[in-house]
């Protein structure tokens, strides 16, 4: 973070154009660059370490004016972190770590040099990358919103404003009409970013013509779905972003307050808004009489108190109140009766972000991309067992295949690809037939799944799809606010249909008894958790019903994941006696010596699957089998076939 | 405020002012909607949906809590169809293991049961739990806030761990002499467990892991 010098207010677009034009002016275009990730991802590898040796190496060096030491957002390769890019240039480097700094600053900075072993290698190709742009994770993206993570230091407004940020604010307030913004917005096709996809201008238009004496503007940030980190990124890479887009928002709908409910698990989003908010407000881009235009408009960050549910929107307004976060019956929009009985409208981080493209660049470039019910792009968060993990941001209608295998690289350790889960809690689980559906609000519906704020956690052959249903019911278990009887009580009878499926004791009864429970949540629930919260179930019973028959019919796990039913046994033939599984085994459970052949005692195994991970590959004696009688051990002191 | 507005409900057309609830319209018309959570000198709440009818407007019909629905011109209500009571059904059958008594409902639930012909022990054998006598109906809790004003009972916990606590330092000073929540209840679990003086199941117990 620089020292900044106190603030001048800006109080026209003109000062406002001329202050971006001395920012350009003072830098350098040709002066190197290192940008540096500090979001959360690469903070947990040890990032800061990595910017304090660099600022030192620098110093050392004494190149303060040759280089600057950026510290940006996420650019979303996170699994290769800590992730940096060297501009002007734009070579790419992944997995730095601290003792790569001295050299990075010699060979890279100082003479040109790409240093090769900091390259991002396809595991597929063997191919080597030096820019951004050609590693295939990136290649395939279209990062609108995200691209700009890695040019910016989210704490300098200064940085903002040399990509040009707030010139919409400029452009909205001094030049369009409240309605006509809502045109363009309309126009434009944006659908909430947030799961729903309800078109945004018409929600803005609601709460512009609801009556009210004081309207609000609100930002959802209470991102829950579990391994999405979408919203997070944006907000703490690029927050005058979503600041931006808000003003531009609150000023169409005649909003003069707002507030970001940012979720407690996000504590680098919330220093980062506040920081961009007290910038904004020296520079007169919040507060009163903003740009000279005579539209006023303060914000405030709600931090949220831990509750998934908090997210829904007639939760978000309760807890701004200061109630308990949990939903109420909203037969009259948020939108016309929402913080104090007041027309409040609520938008996710990700589409208030969009706000500023659309305005800079019109609703026809925005139209221009995705797919007749989709406009736009729209930021996944790729995870599970996918060889290329992070946030990947597409255009509406690639296919679930493209992000899987073009930018994902395909599944971890060549393994089958099994289900992909889109939507989190409230979304469902897609088959290897579904891979060719283009990602769009309305074709995932179709599919029994969702859009969902952007979760896709992609599953492998290893994966039980029963136990995964189990999964999301649980966390919905304790993650509903408990307020009306299906969702609560649904959810209560489900997780002990799941678990007594999983762990062989369902009846065949009990696939009906799951449709009937499901319906009546999905009719009868207060708020959207509890209609939705069955979809994990269901669409696993639509796509994987063979997997629910088996476990109840059969007692057999096909993915032998399941505890109750699976066993571990040790090949006599295969195994070479080389005592890895004996030493690891926490129970004590496997007997053998050196030469003797190894097997495990049924009945002290706690089938933590330790020794079926560690048996070397070449050995592969253990097995995991489901749905058939244990083998008896091998008479006691049995020699090895073959030596370890 | 002087318009009415027209709506049918189960096929009979009923007049109703603006602001007014379905189900606040049916009452008033003579026509019973059965409702757990529901009272009239409190806010709606919409947590038993054992009030849910069809509601069809412009052809397209939909489930909705009658007690927070609010009347329309040219709405038409059933309040029982096949899809009504199946619901009201299975949302007696899910919440019966959490408010029997001794294995049996009293009061209304156990005429709504009767009437909707609900296997009160249907998934008992199942969970395995042991009641709360309580179904979260959120009366107690309303009536102290919005009736007496006094704070002094609420909700604690989240999800199916969700429970009515007494806060001991408001309820040592108001609920001797007010005993409001206990009338109310309708499974007469606050009578049983606690008097004015005694709070059988306090936030102390929560927070120590007692309940």
């Amino acid at each position: 973070m620089q020292v900044r010098k106190q603030a001048r207010r800006i109080n026209s677009t003109a000062e406002l154009e001329a202050l971006r034009k001395s920012i350009l002016d003072a830098r350098d275009p040709k002066r190197s660059i290192i940008a540096l990730c500090v979001g959360t991802g690469c903070l947990a590898y040890g990032c800061m370490d990595i910017l304090g040796a660099f600022k030192r190496e620098v110093a050392v060096q004494g190149l303060q004016d040759t280089v600057e030491i950026r510290a940006t957002g996420c650019p979303g390769f996170c699994e290769r972190g800590t992730l940096l890019t060297v501009y002007p240039q734009g070579i790419f480097y992944q997995r730095v770590k601290m003792e790569d700094v001295p050299e990075i600053i010699s060979e890279t900075i100082v003479k040109g040099k790409v240093i090769k072993r900091l390259l991002y290698v396809d595991p597929n190709t063997g191919e080597q990358h030096t820019r951004e742009a050609d590693v295939p994770f990136y290649k395939k993206q279209q990062r609108l919103l995200l691209g700009s993570n890695s040019r910016i230091d989210p704490t300098s407004i200064e940085d903002y404003l040399a990509i040009g940020g707030y010139a919409a604010l400029a452009k909205a307030i001094s030049q369009m009409k409240p309605e006509q913004i809502i045109e363009e917005i309309k126009r434009s096709g944006l659908r909430g970013r947030g799961g729903g996809g309800f078109p945004a201008g018409k929600k803005w238009e609601e709460t512009r013509n609801a009556h009210g004496h004081r309207k609000y503007a609100i930002v959802n940030c209470d991102e829950g779905d579990p391994g999405a980190y979408m919203d997070r990124s944006l907000t703490e890479g690029n927050p005058h972003a979503v600041l931006e887009g808000l003003l531009i928002g609150a000023y169409a709908i005649g909003a003069s307050e707002g507030f970001i409910y940012v979720r407690q698990e996000y504590p680098l989003a919330c220093e980062n808004l506040n920081i961009a908010i007290g910038q904004a407000r020296e520079h007169g881009l919040l507060g009163d009489n903003i740009l000279g235009s005579g539209f006023s408009f303060t914000v405030k960050v709600h931090r949220g108190a831990g509750a998934f549910v908090s997210g829904e929107s007639s939760a978000i307004m309760s807890a701004i109140e200061g109630k308990v976060g949990e939903p109420r019956m909203k037969y009259v929009h948020t939108a016309v009766s929402g913080i104090k009985g007041q027309p409040s409208n609520l938008n996710n981080v990700e589409t208030w972000a969009n706000v500023p493209l659309i305005i800079n660049k019109g609703a026809d470039w925005f139209r221009s991309i995705g797919t007749e019910g989709s406009k736009g792009t729209k930021i996944f968060s790729l995870v599970g067992k996918v060889n290329n993990t992070g946030l990947v941001e597409i255009p509406m209608g690639m296919t679930l295949r493209e992000i899987i295998y073009g930018i994902g690289g395909g599944i971890l350790k060549g393994k089958r690809f099994k289900g992909v889960q889109t939507g989190g809690p409230s979304g469902g689980i897609l088959p290897e037939q579904c891979l060719d559906t283009p990602v769009d609000f309305d074709e995932l519906a179709k599919l029994g799944s969702m859009m969902g704020s952007g979760g896709m956690v992609v599953m492998d052959e290893d994966t039980c799809m029963v136990d995964v249903a189990r999964y999301f019911v649980d966390f919905l278990c304790e993650e509903s606010c408990g307020k009306c009887i299906p969702c609560r009580e649904g959810l209560r009878v489900l997780r002990q249909i799941l678990t007594d499926i999983c762990e062989g004791r369902g009846k065949p009864e009990d696939i009906a008894l799951i449709q009937e429970i499901a319906e009546v949540m999905a009719d009868a629930s207060l708020c959207a958790l509890g209609t939705t919260a069955a979809n994990p179930v269901l669409t696993t019973l639509r796509y994987f019903g063979d997997e629910y028959e088996a476990h109840i019919k059969e007692k057999r796990c096909p993915a032998k994941f399941c505890k109750n039913l699976t066993s571990y046994y040790i090949d006599p033939d295969k195994c070479s006696a080389c005592l890895i599984c004996l030493r690891n085994c926490p129970a004590s459970a496997i007997v053998g010596d050196k030469g003797i052949v190894h097997w495990i005692d049924q009945g002290k195994c706690t089938k933590c699957g330790i020794c079926f991970e560690v048996c070397p590959e070449r050995f592969s004696a253990v097995v995991r089998i489901s749905g058939e009688p244990t083998p008896p051990p091998p008479p006691p002191g049995t020699k090895v076939k073959r030596e370890g | 405020m002087g318009d009415t507005i027209t709506l049918k409900i189960d096929g009979q057309e009923v007049r109703a002012r603006p602001g007014m609830t379905v189900l606040e319209a049916a009452r008033e018309a003579g026509i019973e909607i059965p409702a757990l959570c529901h009272h009239e000198k409190m806010t709606p709440y919409g947590a038993c949906r054992i009030c849910s009818v069809e509601a069809e407007m412009d052809g397209k019909t939909k489930i909705v809590a009658s007690c927070g629905y609010p009347v329309e011109p040219g709405l038409v209500i059933r309040t029982r169809s096949p899809r009504v009571d199946r619901i009201r059904k299975t949302v007696i059958e899910l919440v019966s293991p959490q408010a029997n008594t001794d294995g049996d409902l009293g009061g209304d639930l156990k005429k709504l049961a009767d009437e909707y012909g609900a296997d009160i022990h249907r998934f008992e054998a199942r969970l395995q739990s042991k009641s709360r006598r309580c179904t979260l109906c959120g009366l107690c809790v309303r009536y102290c806030d919005e009736v007496v004003g006094a704070h002094a009972i609420g909700f604690v916990g989240r999800g199916i761990d969700r429970h009515v606590v007494f806060f001991p330092d408001k309820a040592s000073k108001v609920c001797a002499s007010c005993q409001g929540c206990f009338k109310i209840c309708p499974t007469g679990k606050i009578g049983a467990e606690a008097d004015g003086t005694y709070f059988g199941f306090t936030i102390d117990d929560f927070l120590a892991g007692r309940l």
